[in-house]
């Protein structure tokens, strides 16, 4: 049961952390369909320096780089050049599959070194829970940190407000003088980096080698659970943990010999998804919690 | 700083020309990163752009590449017409050629012409339906039809994999999730062309292309839901007061566009494997939104595009073999091609002037 809760906590990481990137960036009025494509470029990026360095936290930074860094393609062509949101997002993930399945390439094969577990002292030794929250990697204590620094961010602290103001009224933002488009390439290049490393857990913690595509949809995912937790952080990780427990279940079904066959257990975390998006429409009906400009063009010169 | 008024006028030369600037702008940059990753870049180019025409028989290979791209191609225009993102193609694809090849070996007896014909049909209802699932959300619960359209991809792709190794699968085929070979009836033939004889796969499922081309055109074009669907995209609220009905467009744009995948699921399995197997497309769904856009959501632009982008993707195998490049390169042309044209519409809407700021 132990192992089980912590199997369920590791693998909703890699959406829990895009997702968060993701709601930071929506918050700012951008709409970056890009996540899967961000999370892959992580994963690669993540692999590809273990396996130089040996050092896995280095993967951690290389990963977030190359979020931030792909993250910025789609900033210049959404935010400077005003293209098109969904389908320059789009874009980014076909670049982003094809361009990560060249670099990873010579990766297929080998295996990179994982995360170690940090135990925290005294409380890693709680019966129960201490074992499941407090002897984790760093990237989960920092997933769990970075849901209560978003959620404060956005009620008390002026750059959290200043990035809501952006998101529902461009033009109020502007005229109070504030740069809408600097605000919304900051928010979208966190959001790449949450991808990023959200990508890179996946390689340093889950599944240690390389296969092409390898997050399988987590992106897309991410993007669901967010409008799911209808913009805030701390029900993300609820939405999150359910996928993971999702997830997980095929596992046990192979594990205790359940008779359905596997594919139809592999659709559950999809079919899941589109169940929690027709069931949490039905109270975006009556409140509509998703910024006032998202997807919107800022043209900047009013 | 860099101002952006909008135009009164969008010029129509530059709708023609930023196709041709997109493609050229992407192979300069391809052309680098095949210099990057030093692979001889003339070599590179000839193989990927050219060799694709060097034989009668690769030229007619390039159509029947082309073929699902251009059928899928067509129906999406309907969808982006609408502003409607139909991403899940693929999925629509899939269940289309799995429910038409489910049909044909259930019941090989069936006469040659009816059989191909329900397959057809039934083709184009499989996707319609893997469609509507979006399209119901959409319309009833106002949910977001891009990650719907996505998810039902996977799922499309794990229940074609469950059928192939489970129900239908040919218990002579060694373990091999494969199902058995279509009954000849369902079998779409190679055209033997007099005096040539036959070149490469081409096929006759092509020509269906030379039929619904011309006619998704005048649909667009010169009737009234054309216009309401043209309208309704452009600008949701001007079709709002025209008192056009929302939910039916969003409804009707994407079964249509998913009964086309689906017929070019049918089409693609029929001609080219014979029978049934886990992977069935090869993300043509996928592609063939670029070829939407690259086509500028016109159907004989569409036609144009699903050529270029087969060539570069028969090109692309060619140069796997000849110079070892791996053929995912393609996917990076696609992601820059598609950048590139979305912001050769920027171009198109706005006038662009740089401003010294104060």
């Amino acid at each position: 049961m132990e192992n089980l809760l912590i199997t369920i906590l590791l693998t909703s990481i890699p959406i829990l952390l895009a997702g968060l990137g993701e709601l930071v960036t929506e918050k700012s009025g951008v709409l970056n369909l890009g996540v899967e494509g961000m999370m892959l470029c992580g994963a690669v990026a993540a692999l590809g320096s273990v396996l130089i360095f040996g050092n896995p936290y280095i993967g951690i930074l290389f990963g977030a780089v190359a979020g931030i860094l792909i993250s910025t393609v789609f900033s210049f062509f959404t935010i400077t050049l005003m293209t098109n949101q969904v389908a320059t997002g789009l874009g980014l993930t076909i670049f982003a599959t094809a361009l990560t399945g060249l670099i990873g390439e010579p990766f297929v094969g080998k295996t990179a070194a994982s995360l170690p577990k940090l135990e925290i002292i005294f409380l890693s030794d709680i019966p129960y829970l201490g074992k499941i929250l407090f002897s984790n990697d760093i990237l989960v204590y920092f997933a769990i940190f970075l849901i209560f620094f978003i959620h404060f961010g956005f009620q008390n602290t002026k750059i959290g407000i200043i990035i809501r103001a952006v998101g529902d009224n461009h033009d109020s933002a502007h005229s109070i003088g504030y740069s809408v488009k600097l605000v919304r390439w900051i928010s979208t290049s966190f959001g790449g980096m949450c991808a990023g490393m959200g990508g890179a857990y996946i390689p340093l913690a889950l599944t240690p080698h390389w296969s092409e595509g390898m997050t399988a949809g987590k992106g897309w995912i991410a993007l669901a659970l967010v409008v799911f937790a209808s913009w805030m952080p701390i029900r993300l990780l609820i939405g999150a943990l359910i996928f993971g427990g999702i997830t997980i279940l095929q596992f046990v079904a192979q594990a205790r010999g359940w008779d359905v066959p596997s594919q139809f257990l592999n659709m559950l975390p999809y079919l899941a998804t589109i169940l929690a998006l027709a069931l949490i429409s039905f109270k975006l009906r009556h409140n509509n919690y998703a910024p006032a400009c998202l997807g919107k063009h800022f043209l900047g010169n009013k | 700083m860099i101002e952006f008024t909008p135009r009164k006028i969008q010029s129509s030369f530059w709708t023609i020309l930023s196709p041709i600037i997109s493609i050229t702008i992407t192979i300069l940059i391809g052309s680098l990163i095949f210099k990057i990753l030093s692979y001889p870049v003339i070599e590179s180019l000839y193989q990927v752009f050219v060799s694709p025409f060097s034989r009668p028989d690769r030229i007619a290979d390039i159509f029947v590449k082309a073929c699902p791209l251009i059928i899928i191609g067509l129906g999406l225009i309907f969808c982006f017409k609408a502003n409607i993102w139909n991403i899940g193609a693929e999925g629509q694809f899939i269940l289309g050629a799995l429910c038409a090849g489910s049909f044909a070996l259930l019941f090989p007896e069936t006469k040659t012409y009816t059989l191909l014909i329900s397959m057809f049909l039934i083709g184009f209802v499989g996707g319609a339906i893997w469609a509507s699932i979006p399209a119901i959300l959409k319309v009833r619960l106002n949910v977001n039809e891009i990650l719907v359209s996505l998810m039902l991809v996977y799922v499309a792709m794990l229940f074609i994999d469950f059928i192939v190794r489970g129900p239908l699968r040919d218990p002579m085929s060694f373990g091999f999730p494969l199902s058995k070979v279509y009954p000849d009836g369902a079998i779409i033939s190679k055209v033997d062309f007099p005096f040539i004889g036959f070149l490469g796969q081409f096929h006759y499922g092509i020509f269906i292309i030379l039929i619904l081309c011309p006619l998704i055109w005048f649909f667009i074009n010169k009737t009234l839901p054309g216009f309401q669907i043209k309208i309704f995209g452009s600008s949701s609220r001007a079709s709002e007061f025209a008192g056009f009905n929302k939910n039916k467009i969003t409804f009707y744009v994407l079964l249509v566009s998913g009964g086309l995948s689906g017929v070019a699921g049918v089409i693609e399995v029929s001609a080219n494997m014979g029978r049934l197997q886990p992977e069935v497309s090869f993300g043509y769904g996928f592609t063939a939104i670029i070829v939407a856009f690259l086509g500028r959501l016109n159907p004989y632009g569409v036609v144009i595009a699903g050529i270029i982008i087969a060539t570069a993707k028969l090109g692309a195998d060619n140069a796997q073999m000849v110079l070892g490049i791996p053929k995912v390169v393609t996917g990076i042309f696609e992601g820059m091609l598609l950048f590139f044209l979305l912001a050769g519409e920027t171009i198109q809407k706005y006038k662009i002037s740089i401003r010294k700021t104060n």
